[in-house]
């Protein structure tokens, strides 16, 4: 636990996110305007002492609109990583200890894997409507394949163990063992894995938002902000500038995370593919 | 070798049926109704009803299942909803700007990230190092379409030096070929660039651990010549393993950069039958991208056993 | 592993088809247009570029010219007996079909019948129409059953449906399914081969086109195809097609949003100008079928809600480019006028929600289509879900494209299955221009009504009189009865009329003021 707390990168990493996650978690305050109120009058406004972000083509704020698509993209992140891991999980100790099903799991994983990530969202989300959980639910089944690998190759190795197979033949139960040794293995490497796919999440739903294929458009994640405002890039920068710069630091944040939390838990995965 | 490859082209032919069964189960368990929207505005439910029959929408699931899959064995990927032109000839008109971004992409990739990775390697903890490592971490961070407008805004609208958007066909001349593709690769390789370069610096730093390395260093060979004899080939297995794995990444961007520079490639065509529901045409690509995926990494298979004999067994 | 195979080489054969285009080095003139061409047929769909599309390539028996008058455009001469019933055309000489065959008497009339069965003037034409026949190969005649004011004026209809003539065997389709290739006599001819959906529209002169010799003006007198090839791209991302625009890269931008013309006049390469005199009719349109609004007083009190300056602010911009309107047939229209359209012009929310209290709203969700790709479109749903939701309306925002828009406002089905309640739409002001082209003021009910399906017997017979006004100092007393009318009904809610500039590089020369975007007399320097 000292050696994770004296990391740089741990460091840096978390008093980034702390810092976005709080002005996400009091953006009403912070902010102190509804980010859906609409002021024509006020539209386009570049950024002065009423808005400090400027406004965009409706005259609503931007800084109300960021802070509160930090609640937006944060909980995509964190609820993408959540079912994934949960998922693979799952899937993966499955697939791990009945053998017989291990292939054709294994089979299916591939067959998800072959099938780009992006398009699959996209035609989750087209058809079964954009709401916060489709879209939560179409960025996470893209991640769960690797997961289960993960998963899988933990359990598979563990089986192997001396002490394990000694305790299966003095008749412990499998699945007692499995809970006993392969998740505390497998831990590490899922939080390691978990920040991967949080930070790509949020990239994620900012592309999707950008195609016209994510969250409903009212929603103000930060997807959807940039993608308004792209047509008014050269005019209002701003409305593209600001929740930009929030969703580069985030995910450079949670990744600086994830690697630190790779080097210090895990050192055999540096290096790997994330 | 004929051995290896056979297994490895019998092993695509489980992947491409779980790819064919997923897409096939996504259009037709999903909410939309494709004859709803071939019938158009005006249509009455008999006009509908009489246009799902004819695409035998109305037959058992597993009827219809059978029925596309024989199709699309004899290479009949079935006709867009929208233009009613053939699914095949809407994509065979796409894959060229889309074939060349990606091409384009990964040779920049490469030509990149190697030589950076193995240089940051080299001297690990250095400036370039860190500047590598720091830089990485950024390109990962910032969606592919603000850098897509940066370089827009910078070098096509401020400095007129590269068109702002289009595709020009090879066949109109290689000059204005290359001009339009310059500013789309370059969006697109930041972000393959950093991943690759990572690998590749962490792989060459793991083979210069080696017990063999340090031996040869203590018999005082230098570090450049270590690295070109015995470290290099070694180091690439990986980062050729990361490239089949960054393919369906790579997809994602091309989606993206095509909105963003106006190409008329796959990914535009993905996004615009997504967001019309053109059923088919959907399905079509999602097979071919999925089709190209497996290639891709039979390729790399194959290039891995190139690389490292042993894996061959 | 046989389709991985065949992909491969589907592959492999494609880049070599796609590698074979022609170079050119003629004339071309490259324009980014409002949409992309998913169908081809003008008769089928109403949509706007489906009808420019039509203007390309088909030619027009009439069409109406800057002053709103009527010209002969594929007619030579025509007459009329002296009762009124009986109409006689002659087609000029020299017409012929992209395929070499000539244009016949037969040809247009089994057109004028297909269109005849989609289009709500042609329909009126119809139902007062005793026979329709060709006489020989260059003359045809109509006998009506009663005398009929707007004989051509719905022949010169100017937008949709326009009645474009097609090859008999064209026409002979049926009105409801899809003519299966573009075979015209207009001053453009349709490149098949290279139109790539979602992408590229590429026409070619007409070289055979035999242009009338009045000079051009709206879709009436000759039509001179000055470039060899026109290429219509379809670039959804508005500030890419500007910037292309600026760089030369393209020589015309059809529709370009309000906020970004500023920087296109800053160029001195580029010229902004409104070529449209009439302008564009914003549209809330209400399903009168459901509840809420199938109770008057609930749709009286969308009008005490939306204030037009207001929505044409927030979505449009620059004041240079609107003016609030509130009336039914446009303003700067010959059927003007202001008639009962006070709720439109106050604002008042206290009345509406009282208003909606006597409706007997019960706080049950209305159903809002939001088609986020038509940005001024989308705007307006943001904006009266505001308003909406201040008057304490449950809006149930819901976000589409505008396609899949256009398929679910046919819905008849309740809000709750997949119906809907208010879509907002736009309709060019030729569209509304009086009582008659204005289909959406139509009270016909589920058989004959716009989307929305308004029921409303006297609202049908206040139209039909004026149809049959055949004294034009009465006209106008007639149209504004139907404005009263209209403003009970409430068909739609009209949040304001606006313009949509074009920009266009400033070597080209002639490009012609019109409604709709032509693309003949247009020249390049």
């Amino acid at each position: 636990m000292n050696a994770i707390r004296r990391n740089r990168s741990v460091q840096i990493g978390m008093a980034l996110l702390v810092l976005v996650a709080a002005t996400a978690v009091l953006a009403p305050p912070l902010a102190g305007m509804d980010p859906l109120r609409m002021t024509p009058e006020d539209r386009l406004s570049s950024p002065v002492a009423a808005h400090p972000f400027g406004t965009d083509m409706f005259g609503r704020d931007i800084l109300a609109r960021t802070l509160h698509g930090g609640r937006v993209s944060l909980s995509v992140g964190l609820a993408v990583a959540a079912v994934a891991l949960a998922a693979g999980l799952g899937i993966g100790l499955v697939a791990g200890y009945v053998r017989a099903v291990d292939r054709i799991v294994m089979r299916v994983m591939d067959g998800i894997m072959a099938i780009p990530g992006i398009l699959l969202a996209i035609a989750l989300i087209a058809l079964s409507g954009a709401t916060l959980g489709t879209v939560v639910v179409a960025i996470a089944v893209p991640e769960v394949p690797r997961v289960v690998r993960l998963v899988r190759s933990v359990v598979l190795a563990v089986r192997e163990e001396p002490y394990v197979e000694a305790a299966v033949a003095a008749g412990a139960r499998l699945p007692r063992l499995l809970v006993r040794h392969v998740l505390p293995n497998t831990l590490a490497p899922l939080i390691v894995q978990g920040s991967y796919v949080c930070a790509s999440a949020m990239i994620v739903e900012s592309i999707l938002g950008f195609l016209g294929a994510g969250m409903p458009p009212e929603v103000p994640s930060w997807g959807n902000v940039m993608a308004e405002g792209r047509t008014f890039f050269q005019i209002a920068p701003w409305i593209l500038f600001f929740p930009g710069a929030f969703l580069a630091v985030t995910v450079l944040s949670v990744n600086l995370l994830g690697d630190g939390l790779r080097d210090t838990l895990d050192p055999r995965l540096r290096g790997r593919f994330q | 070798m004929t051995g290896f490859l056979l297994q490895r082209l019998l092993a695509t032919i489980p992947v491409m049926a779980v790819v064919a069964v997923v897409v096939f189960l996504l259009l037709h368990l999903g909410p939309g109704d494709p004859a709803a929207v071939i019938a158009g505005d005006y249509a009455t439910p008999e006009d509908i009803e009489r246009i799902r029959d004819r695409l035998g929408l109305n037959d058992p699931l597993h009827v219809q299942f059978l029925t596309w899959i024989g199709q699309i064995l004899r290479g009949d990927l079935g006709i867009s909803i929208f233009s009613n032109l053939p699914v095949a000839h809407l994509i065979a008109q796409r894959v060229e700007p889309t074939l060349a971004l990606s091409i384009g992409t990964l040779f920049v990739t490469v030509v990149v990230a190697v030589p950076l990775g193995v240089a940051a390697a080299w001297r690990a903890g250095g400036w370039l190092d860190r500047c590598l490592m720091g830089g990485a971490a950024l390109a990962f961070a910032v969606p592919v379409f603000v850098i897509g407008y940066i370089l827009i805004y910078v070098f096509a609208i401020k400095l007129s030096l590269l068109p702002v958007q289009g595709y020009s066909p090879i066949a109109d001349g290689a000059g204005p070929f290359l001009r339009h593709l310059v500013l789309p690769v370059v969006a697109l390789s930041f972000v393959f660039i950093a991943l690759i370069a990572r690998v590749t610096r962490a792989s060459v730093l793991e083979v210069l651990g080696e017990d063999y390395i340090r031996t040869a260093r203590a018999k005082g060979v230098t570090t450049f010549r270590l690295l070109r004899r015995h470290a290099l080939r070694p180091a690439l297995v990986p980062v050729v393993t990361v490239i089949g794995i960054a393919f369906a990444l790579l997809v994602g961007g091309v989606v993206v950069t095509e909105s963003v520079f106006n190409i008329p490639g796959l990914g535009r065509l993905t996004v615009d039958s997504v967001l019309r529901r053109d059923y088919p045409v959907i399905q079509g690509l999602i097979l071919v991208f999925s089709a190209a995926y497996v290639i891709t990494n039979l390729i790399v298979d194959l290039l891995y056993s190139v690389l490292d004999p042993r894996i061959r067994g | 592993m046989r389709s991985v195979r065949r992909t491969s080489a589907a592959l492999a054969l494609v880049s070599a088809v796609v590698l074979a285009l022609p170079a050119s080095a003629e004339t071309v003139l490259r324009a980014v247009v409002h949409a992309d061409l998913k169908n081809i047929d003008p008769i089928w769909t109403t949509a706007y570029i489906t009808r420019n599309h039509g203007y390309m390539v088909y030619d027009t028996l009439f069409a109406v010219d800057s002053e709103f008058n009527v010209q002969p455009q594929m007619v030579d001469t025509w007459e009329v007996s002296d009762n009124g019933m009986t109409w006689t055309f002659r087609l000029r000489d020299g017409l012929a079909w992209h395929d070499g065959a000539p244009v016949t008497a037969a040809d247009c009339v089994a057109s004028i019948r297909r269109w005849g069965a989609r289009d709500g003037m042609g329909q009126k034409l119809m139902d007062v129409t005793a026979a329709l026949e060709a006489l020989d190969e260059a003359t045809f005649r109509l006998t009506l059953t009663q005398p009929y004011g707007l004989v051509l004026g719905s022949l010169s209809k100017a937008s949709s449906n326009v009645l474009f003539i097609m090859p008999e065997r064209h026409a002979l389709t049926d009105p409801f399914e899809q003519v299966p290739e573009v075979i015209g006599s207009g001053p453009f001819v349709f490149v098949a081969d290279e139109w790539v959906p979602g992408a590229r529209v590429v026409y070619v002169r007409n070289e055979a086109y035999v242009p009338r010799a009045e000079p051009p003006s709206w879709g009436a007198g000759g039509k001179v195809a000055k470039v060899d090839r026109v290429e219509w791209l379809y670039v959804p991302d508005t500030a890419t097609a500007m910037n292309a625009l600026l760089a030369g890269e393209i020589d015309y931008f059809e529709l370009p949003p309000h906020d970004l013309l500023p920087i296109m006049e800053a160029s001195p390469d580029v010229t902004v100008k409104r070529l449209d005199p009439v302008g564009v009719q914003g549209h809330l349109r209400l399903n009168h079928l459901y509840p809420p609004f199938d109770h008057p007083k609930a749709r009286e009190a969308m009008l005490w809600l939306v204030e037009q300056p207001r929505f044409l602010r927030a979505v449009v911009g620059n004041e240079e480019h609107w003016r609030p309107c509130p009336a039914y047939f446009g303003c700067g229209s010959p059927y003007e006028t202001d008639a009962g359209a006070e709720p439109l012009m106050g604002f008042d929310l206290e009345r509406a929600r009282a208003l909606l209290a006597e409706a007997g709203y019960d706080g049950r969700p209305v159903v809002l289509m939001q088609p986020t790709d038509v940005a001024i479109l989308s705007g307006a749903a943001l904006m009266l879900a505001g308003v909406l939701r201040d008057a304490g309306v449950n809006v149930e925002l819901q976000a589409m494209d505008w396609s899949t828009l256009t398929s679910r406002r046919a819905l008849d089905a309740s809000p709750e299955e997949n119906g809907w309640n208010i879509f907002p739409t736009w309709f060019i002001g030729m569209d509304v221009v009086h009582p008659l082209a204005s289909v959406v003021t139509s009270g016909g009910c589920r058989e004959r009504a716009w989307f929305g399906w308004p029921c409303d017997p006297v609202m049908e017979e206040l139209r039909e009189a004026f149809a049959f006004e055949n004294d034009p100092g009465q006209r106008f007393a007639r149209a504004e009865a139907v404005q009263q009318q209209a403003f009970a009904l409430v068909p739609y809610v009209n949040f304001g009329e606006w313009f949509n500039p074009v920009a266009f590089r400033s070597n080209l020369e002639g490009i012609l003021e019109s409604p709709i975007p032509l693309f003949w007399n247009i020249a390049k320097r």
